[in-house]
């Protein structure tokens, strides 16, 4: 189990409430002939931190991928903050710009400054002024504690400190979701704390999240809910006591004994 | 010596020093670069030598060269009588004659301004493209345009009246530069047509009106893209431009003729030749083919099924034919299947093909460029919202076009000298039309080598300032310095 996790944290503003954010029914994914995503229902409140994990192939990247539409689904609907996710370009664009998206590989724009990385999307986008885009930049990036670094290029920073950028740039936007596909995967061991504070922080202000993580530390202190997928679909889901301590299925036993049990 | 125990503690610390005199500076560098190994010695002296014996015999004709003379026979006795009778050496004399003629073909001498300066402006033009409109180089490189213009122009004995107008006309871009050098840009909009006017001359009005055209095409584009998209939108606006220039403008143009009938001599195609005719294939075609050439390239890789089609049929079929080919096509064919009595220009024609020609191993050229971006990056713009043309012109093209510089240089390199193939067509290039012309003047039958190197180290010239540009932009977009 990682040992990250060693502050106190501030549960005060976490609170779930019955406003439905994102809400998944019936929904399947082919590659080709290969069923991917299968029969996936799913409800995420307004507040709620999910952390999704599964063996390596079980289809969870692809879920919340889903969701912002990097991936097409095939059958059943998935319904962002109201909008219904069809081949409608204008709803994609919509759902896009409310959901924010870290990749596993940052995906910065290595021909951009940190700050234009941030500025880009807004201005572009949602047609801020350029200095009032800055401003805010300025203001994530001293959130995610850079903002010293605004004026280099990605290729000059550390895996860590380019995984705080890439969540800056997603706040920028202002969204009301956060995806985080596997934020920690290519990190070194020292980086994963700087970026998993920052997503703590997230998760303190309230933020809905939706986490692709191995980071069971992660998931324990922050998480309300734990969803195990294998072989595309949901096999177990809990809050993240209960999962950890009694699970059900026995995929899930041996799952977590797998990465939990040395 | 400190001795090797277990246990070793240093007392005293180890300053630097220098590496042994072997190790270092010009000593390390013959060593390293041309005596590492015997057979490297040996390889070093017999390349010396070469060097050696070539130099020997090219420098003394090359510098003996005779400037003055009225014909190869006499560029013999004068080299006869000062070296002696077996020696050689060149005869620079036939190109102090006709380089006039190597430059301009058969350009009306009195007008010899008008190409020259519109040269000079194809600089002036550049500048805030090439160098992103940093003040002092665009000032710099506006200013040194001006005074070799200057230069030139005094040089060919143009008339004082149009020795002013350009002094003033550079003093004025030099200021802009200073002043604004962004602002340079609606320079380089509009320079098309006023290198077009220069050049061919006639009403100012011709030019003036097809620039039109492009600013109904802009504003159409700009005012139905938000509602019908940007390809639709681009398609209407483009039908909408075609309608003006075919069968609007010149009425409106030859309206604003005889009411204002301002213009220049005109000059016809066929008094074109020389490197002012390469220029303006070549300029024309480079500057054409890159924008078509990046469409050509986000066509092969989209989605849509019967783009996609048009787009590789196009390039396939392109790449397989030889540019000899589309040359005829372009002086032959092409008239077959215009409409009766267009008299479509033949420099036009041979643009219009080597730009799609070149086009095409553009777009093959930025495909690699696209193809080396990480899917990451697609994905991080479509997760930011950006739309398709927001993504590919902040996101993907600055990326893939800086990948694919050296190959984009070296498409143009390519390109600018298959410009001598128009001699095939009957058009006078530097290469075989005017040289052949010069070579078969009675007074200099026989003269070979001088007007090859001549037009050769011209070419050279050229192609190696663009590549050392290219060189220069890799560096000054690099990014992944640390």
């Amino acid at each position: 189990m990682s040992e990250a996790i060693t502050r106190q944290i501030d549960r005060s503003h976490m609170q779930v409430s019955d406003e439905v954010a994102i809400q998944i029914t019936s929904m399947n994914k082919w590659y080709g002939a290969f069923h991917v995503l299968r029969d996936i229902n799913m409800t995420v409140n307004r507040g709620e931190r999910i952390v999704i994990c599964g063996p390596s192939g079980s289809g969870k990247s692809t879920l919340i991928r889903c969701i912002n539409r990097l991936e097409e689904h095939q059958s059943g609907k998935i319904v962002v903050d109201g909008t219904e996710l069809t081949s409608d370009l204008k709803n994609i664009d919509k759902v896009r710009s409310e959901v924010g998206m870290v990749f596993q590989h940052f995906n910065l724009f290595p021909h951009l400054t940190i700050l234009e990385n941030c500025t880009l999307a807004p201005i572009w986008v949602r047609k801020t002024p350029k200095r009032e885009a800055e401003e805010v930049a300025m203001h994530f990036l001293s959130k995610v504690k850079i903002p010293e670094q605004a004026h280099k290029y990605p290729g000059q920073l550390s895996g860590g400190q380019q995984q705080r950028v890439a969540i800056a740039r997603s706040l920028c936007m202002k969204p009301r979701i956060m995806l985080f596909d596997e934020p920690t995967s290519a990190l070194d061991p020292e980086m994963i704390k700087e970026v998993l504070d920052t997503m703590i922080e997230l998760a303190e202000e309230g933020m809905t999240m939706l986490c692709v993580t191995h980071e069971m530390g992660f998931a324990q202190a922050v998480a309300n809910r734990v969803i195990f997928m294998d072989q595309g679909q949901i096999v177990e889901q809990n809050e993240p006591k209960e999962f950890f301590n009694n699970p059900q299925s026995d995929r899930t036993k041996l799952f977590l004994s797998q990465i939990l049990g040395h | 010596m400190e001795t090797a125990t277990p246990i070793f503690v240093r007392n005293e610390m180890l300053g630097p020093k220098e590496p042994p005199t072997s190790q270092r500076g010009v000593v390390k560098w013959f060593r390293e670069n041309l005596f590492s190994t015997p057979l490297n010695s040996i390889l070093t002296v017999i390349g010396v030598a070469f060097v050696y014996l070539v130099l020997k015999t090219v420098v003394p004709w090359v510098w003996n060269g005779v400037w003055t003379a009225s014909s190869l026979s006499e560029c013999r006795q004068i080299i006869a009588e000062t070296l002696g009778p077996d020696s050689h050496a060149a005869c620079w004399a036939m190109i102090a004659e006709r380089w006039k003629q190597f430059i301009y073909g058969f350009y009306p001498m009195d007008s010899y301004w008008r190409p020259t300066l519109a040269f000079a402006l194809m600089f002036v033009a550049l500048a805030p493209v090439l160098y992103f409109g940093i003040r002092h180089i665009n000032v710099r490189m506006v200013g040194a345009v001006g005074v070799l213009l200057m230069i030139a122009l005094w040089g060919l004995g143009t008339d004082g009246a149009h020795i002013g107008l350009a002094l003033v006309l550079m003093a004025a871009l030099t200021a802009v530069a200073w002043v604004a050098p962004k602002k340079l840009v609606w320079l380089t909009l509009l320079y098309p047509a006023i290198g077009f006017f220069l050049l061919w001359g006639g009403s100012v009005w011709g030019p003036v009106g097809a620039l039109l055209g492009f600013v109904i095409l802009a504003f159409v584009w700009l005012g139905l893209q938000r509602q019908v998209g940007v390809v639709v939108a681009g398609g209407i606006a483009l039908i909408t431009a075609a309608v003006w220039w075919l069968s609007v403008q010149t009425h409106v143009t030859g309206a604003l003729h005889a009411a204002m009938p301002i213009g220049l001599p005109p000059v016809r195609s066929d008094q074109f030749g020389g490197f002012l005719l390469a220029f303006v294939i070549g300029v024309t075609a480079i500057a054409a083919s890159l924008p078509i050439g990046i469409l050509l390239a986000l066509g092969r890789r989209s989605d849509m099924f019967l783009i996609k089609t048009m787009s590789v049929g196009f390039i396939e079929f392109v790449r397989g034919v030889p540019l000899i080919t589309m040359l005829f096509v372009a002086s032959l064919l092409l008239q077959y299947f215009l409409p009766p009595q267009t008299n479509f220009d033949l420099i036009l024609r041979v643009i219009i093909l080597v730009t799609l020609f070149s086009a095409a191993y553009i777009a093959e050229v930025i495909r690699g460029g696209l193809a080396a971006l990480p899917r990451g990056q697609y994905e991080a713009a479509d997760a930011l919202g950006l739309d398709y043309w927001q993504a590919q012109r902040l996101i993907i093209m600055p990326q893939a076009l800086k990948i694919s510089i050296p190959g984009i240089v070296s498409s143009f390199i390519g390109l600018f000298k298959d410009t001598t193939l128009v001699a095939l067509v009957g058009l006078a290039d530097p290469l075989q039309g005017i040289t052949k012309i010069a070579r078969a003047d009675i007074n200099w039958k026989g003269i070979y080598w001088e007007p090859y190197l001549f037009v050769g180290l011209i070419f050279f010239a050229c192609c190696f300032s663009m590549s050392r540009y290219s060189m220069y932009l890799e560096r000054k977009l690099k990014r992944d310095h640390r």
